[in-house]
C-alpha cells in the first residue's frame, strides 16, 4: 500500500537509488500528513486508501474490533432466551434482534478489514483471548425480564455512545455506525416495550422487571468507559474526530434519558444520588464500583469463560464446513477456467 | 429523542439515524419520528401490503376470517410444522460454522416462525364457539400437550451437525415449496394469502440448503462423508411428508387444499437434479412409520416443548 512506509531495501537498487526511495517515502508521509491534517482540521472524512498515522489505524482496528466484537459474544445473552420467549410475537422480535447483531458484527469487520485486519485474525484474536469486548456481556441473562433490560438500558447506553460515531472521522466507521445506529434504536424500543408490558403485568412479572433493571444499571453505566481523568486514550480519540464526547458527558446524558423514561416504567433506578445539577445542566449519579468493572474486563467475571468457550466451540465445530466452502469454490473455479481453456 | 433538552442527543446527530426515542407517547418520542414507523411491528419485514400474522389474528377476531373446521386443523398441521421447525433453527443463532450462517438460519427460523403464527392465527379462530373466543397463536403454541401438535416428525428431529440441519431444511424447503406454490390457489382465501407470502420465502429457502449441499457434498472427504450420513439420518422422515389423510382428501375435494402425494413427483425431481448434481445417490433407507398428524410423535418432541413452554406455563395468564 501506498501510504506504507517501505520497509526493506529491494536487492536490486544502488545505495543512491535507495536514498532516493526513502526521500520519496519520507515526502509521501509529508504529504500524506498534511492531507490528514487538513481532514482533522476540516472535520471531514478519511477514506481507506488515504494515508493516515500508523497510530490512527491501530486505535481504529482496536475499537472497531472490539465493537465487532462485543455485537458477536452480546448475541450470546440473547440467544439464551431465544427457545424460551413467552409469546410468538417476542419470539421472532428477539429472533430478530439477534440476527441484527450478526449483520453488524458483519459491517464492523468488514469496517475494519478495510484498514487491512483480515476477520480470521480478529476472530482468532477473540478466542485468544487478546483482544477485549464489552464487559457487559459478561453477565449473565437469568430472566426474561434482562431481555427488557438489555434492550432498553444496555442498547440504550449503545447508542448514546454510538450516535456521535456517526461522525467518526474514518469513513468505513462512520457509514457502518449510520445503519447500526438505526437498527439499536428498534432494538432500545423493544427492550422498553418488554418492561413496560411486565411492569404492567402481574406483581411478579413487575418484580421481575425491577430486579433486571436493578441488575442492569451500573453496568450499563459503566460501558461509557472510565471517569475521563482515568481513561487516557480518550483524548487522542477526540483530537482524531472519532470520539466526539468524552465518557462522563455521555454518560449523563444517558442517565438523564433513563430518568425520563423510567417514570413511564412506573420502575426505579437502583440509585438514591441521580440528580439533575442545575448549575452544570447536567445529570449526576452515584458512585460506580469500578474495581468490578475491571475485575469482568480482565477476565473475572461471571461469564467471561462461558461466552469465549461457546464462541471457540462454534468455531471449531464449524471448521470443516468453511474448510467444505472453501475447497468447493476451488473446485468450481478450476472448473470453470478449463471450460473457458476449453472455449 | 429524550424530553429534557440537557439530556438530548443534538438533531443533528439524530437526523435520520439513531433515534433513542422508545416509541412509546409519554416517554418523550413521537410515533412516525425518528427510523421508520413506529406503529409497525418489528416483525414485519416487508413494508407494504405484505400479509403479516397479526393482519390475520384481526381478521379472525373481527369474524372477518373464518376457517372451516377441516381448514382449521388443516392449518394447524402445517402451522405446527413451521413453529417447530424454527424452534429448531433458532438454535442455531450464535452457533453457526459462520457469522453469515447465523444470518441466514436466523433468517430462515424467523421466515418459519411468520408462517407458523399465521397459521396458527387462522387456526385459533375455528374454537370461537357458542360464544366462546377464539384461541391466539400463543394459546395454541405454549397450552396445547404433545399429543396434540400436528407437525409430522421430520421438523423435530434434531439438528445434530450443520450437514443434518441441511439435510432436513433441503428435504423441508423443496416440500414447503411445492405445497405452498399450490396453496396460492387454494378456495380458502386465507390459506392462499398465507402460502403467496410463504412461497417466496421458501424459494429462497431452497436456495440456501441446494448450496450447501453442492458445497458439502463436493467439498473435502471429510464434508462428503457427513453430508452422506446425514441424508441417511434424515430421509427416513421424507415419506410422512407425502401422506394422504381423510382430512386432506376432504380439502382436495374442495379446492381449499392438495393431496400431500401429489407434490411428490416435483418434489422428487427437483431434489434429484440436486443430488445428482453433488454425486449423491437418494438414500434407500427404510421409511419411518410417522404418526405426528395424529399427535403421535418421535422421543424428541417432549423436550423441544418443554424448553418452549416453560416460561409461559410459569405464568399462566400473563401477558407478555
Amino acid at each position: 500500500m501506498a501510504s506504507q512506509p517501505l520497509q526493506s531495501v529491494p536487492a536490486e537498487q544502488t545505495p543512491a537509488q535507495h536514498e532516493q526511495s526513502l526521500e520519496d517515502a519520507a515526502r509521501r508521509d509529508a504529504e500524506g500528513q498534511a492531507y490528514f491534517d487538513k481532514v482533522m482540521a476540516d472535520d471531514s472524512r478519511i477514506e481507506p486508501r488515504d494515508w493516515m498515522p500508523p497510530a490512527y489505524r491501530k486505535t481504529l482496528v482496536r475499537q472497531i474490533s472490539q465493537h465487532a466484537h462485543s455485537e458477536i459474544i452480546g448475541m450470546q445473552p440473547e440467544a439464551n432466551w431465544i427457545s424460551r420467549a413467552p409469546s410468538l410475537k417476542r419470539k421472532a422480535i428477539l429472533m430478530a434482534k439477534v440476527q441484527d447483531e450478526a449483520g453488524h458484527g458483519l459491517y464492523l469487520y468488514s469496517a475494519a478489514e478495510t484498514l487491512g485486519q483480515p476477520r480470521d485474525q480478529m476472530m482468532q484474536d477473540l478466542m485468544d483471548g487478546k483482544a477485549k469486548y464489552s464487559s457487559i456481556f459478561n453477565y449473565p441473562a437469568r430472566t426474561w425480564a434482562d431481555m427488557g433490560a438489555i434492550g432498553w438500558m444496555v442498547d440504550g447506553a449503545a447508542i448514546a455512545n454510538q450516535v456521535p460515531l456517526c461522525r467518526a472521522s474514518y469513513g468505513p466507521y462512520g457509514r457502518a455506525m449510520v445503519r447500526v445506529c438505526k437498527e439499536e434504536s428498534f432494538h432500545q424500543r423493544q427492550g422498553f416495550e418488554i418492561l413496560l408490558e411486565l411492569s404492567h403485568g402481574t406483581p411478579e412479572q413487575k418484580q421481575m422487571a425491577q430486579e433486571a433493571v436493578n441488575r442492569w444499571y451500573a453496568p450499563a453505566l459503566m460501558m461509557f468507559g472510565p471517569p475521563d481523568q482515568d481513561s487516557p486514550n480518550s483524548q487522542q480519540s477526540m483530537a482524531w474526530n472519532i470520539k466526539r464526547f468524552g465518557n462522563d458527558e455521555l454518560r449523563a446524558r444517558f442517565v438523564g434519558m433513563m430518568m425520563e423514561q423510567v417514570k413511564v416504567l412506573e420502575l426505579t433506578l437502583p440509585d438514591k444520588d441521580i440528580r439533575f445539577n442545575e448549575e452544570t445542566k447536567k445529570w449526576e449519579h452515584g458512585p460506580l464500583d469500578w474495581d468490578e468493572f475491571h475485575e469482568v474486563l480482565s477476565g473475572r467475571g461471571p461469564c467471561n469463560a462461558q461466552r469465549l468457550e461457546r464462541r471457540r466451540e462454534a468455531h471449531e465445530n464449524g471448521a470443516w464446513v468453511r474448510e467444505a466452502a472453501v475447497a468447493y469454490a476451488d473446485k468450481q473455479s478450476r472448473k470453470q477456467a478449463q471450460k473457458e481453456f476449453a472455449a | 429523542m429524550s424530553t429534557t433538552p440537557e439530556t438530548a442527543v443534538p438533531a443533528e446527530e439524530t437526523a435520520g439515524h439513531g433515534d433513542i426515542s422508545v416509541g412509546v407517547p409519554g416517554a418523550g418520542a413521537e410515533f412516525g419520528a425518528g427510523s421508520g414507523d413506529a406503529a409497525a411491528s418489528a416483525t414485519r419485514i416487508t413494508p407494504g401490503n405484505a400479509l403479516r400474522p397479526e393482519d390475520i389474528a384481526l381478521a379472525v377476531s373481527r369474524g372477518t376470517a373464518k376457517p372451516s373446521d377441516d381448514a382449521a386443523e388443516y392449518a394447524l398441521r402445517l402451522g405446527d410444522d413451521a413453529l417447530i421447525l424454527a424452534q429448531r433453527l433458532g438454535h442455531w443463532i450464535s452457533r453457526g460454522p459462520e457469522l453469515e450462517e447465523d444470518i441466514a438460519l436466523g433468517n430462515i427460523a424467523l421466515d418459519q416462525l411468520g408462517h407458523a403464527r399465521s397459521f396458527l392465527s387462522y387456526a385459533g379462530g375455528a374454537y370461537a364457539k357458542d360464544g366462546k373466543p377464539g384461541k391466539t397463536e400463543d394459546d395454541l403454541a405454549y397450552f396445547r400437550r404433545e399429543p396434540e401438535f400436528r407437525s409430522v416428525e421430520i421438523f423435530e428431529q434434531p439438528n445434530g451437525d450443520f450437514a443434518v440441519t441441511i439435510a432436513r431444511q433441503f428435504v423441508v424447503s423443496y416440500y414447503q415449496y411445492e405445497l405452498y406454490r399450490r396453496l396460492t390457489e387454494s378456495t380458502d382465501a386465507t390459506l392462499a394469502g398465507i402460502a403467496a407470502k410463504a412461497v417466496k420465502e421458501v424459494d429462497y429457502h431452497r436456495d440456501h440448503s441446494a448450496q450447501w449441499v453442492l458445497r458439502l457434498a463436493l467439498g473435502t472427504d471429510e464434508s462428503r462423508e457427513k453430508m452422506i450420513h446425514a441424508f441417511q439420518v434424515i430421509w427416513p422422515y421424507v415419506d410422512e411428508l407425502f401422506r394422504d389423510d381423510e382430512l386432506t382428501a376432504r380439502l382436495a375435494g374442495t379446492g381449499a387444499a392438495v393431496e400431500p402425494s401429489s407434490l411428490r413427483a416435483d418434489f422428487d425431481r427437483l431434489t434429484g437434479e440436486v443430488l445428482a448434481e453433488a454425486e449423491l445417490d437418494v438414500p434407500q433407507v427404510k421409511a419411518a412409520p410417522g404418526g405426528g398428524r395424529r399427535g403421535l410423535h418421535s422421543e424428541h418432541l417432549g423436550y423441544l416443548l418443554a424448553e418452549m413452554q416453560v416460561l409461559a406455563r410459569e405464568y399462566p395468564g400473563a401477558t407478555w
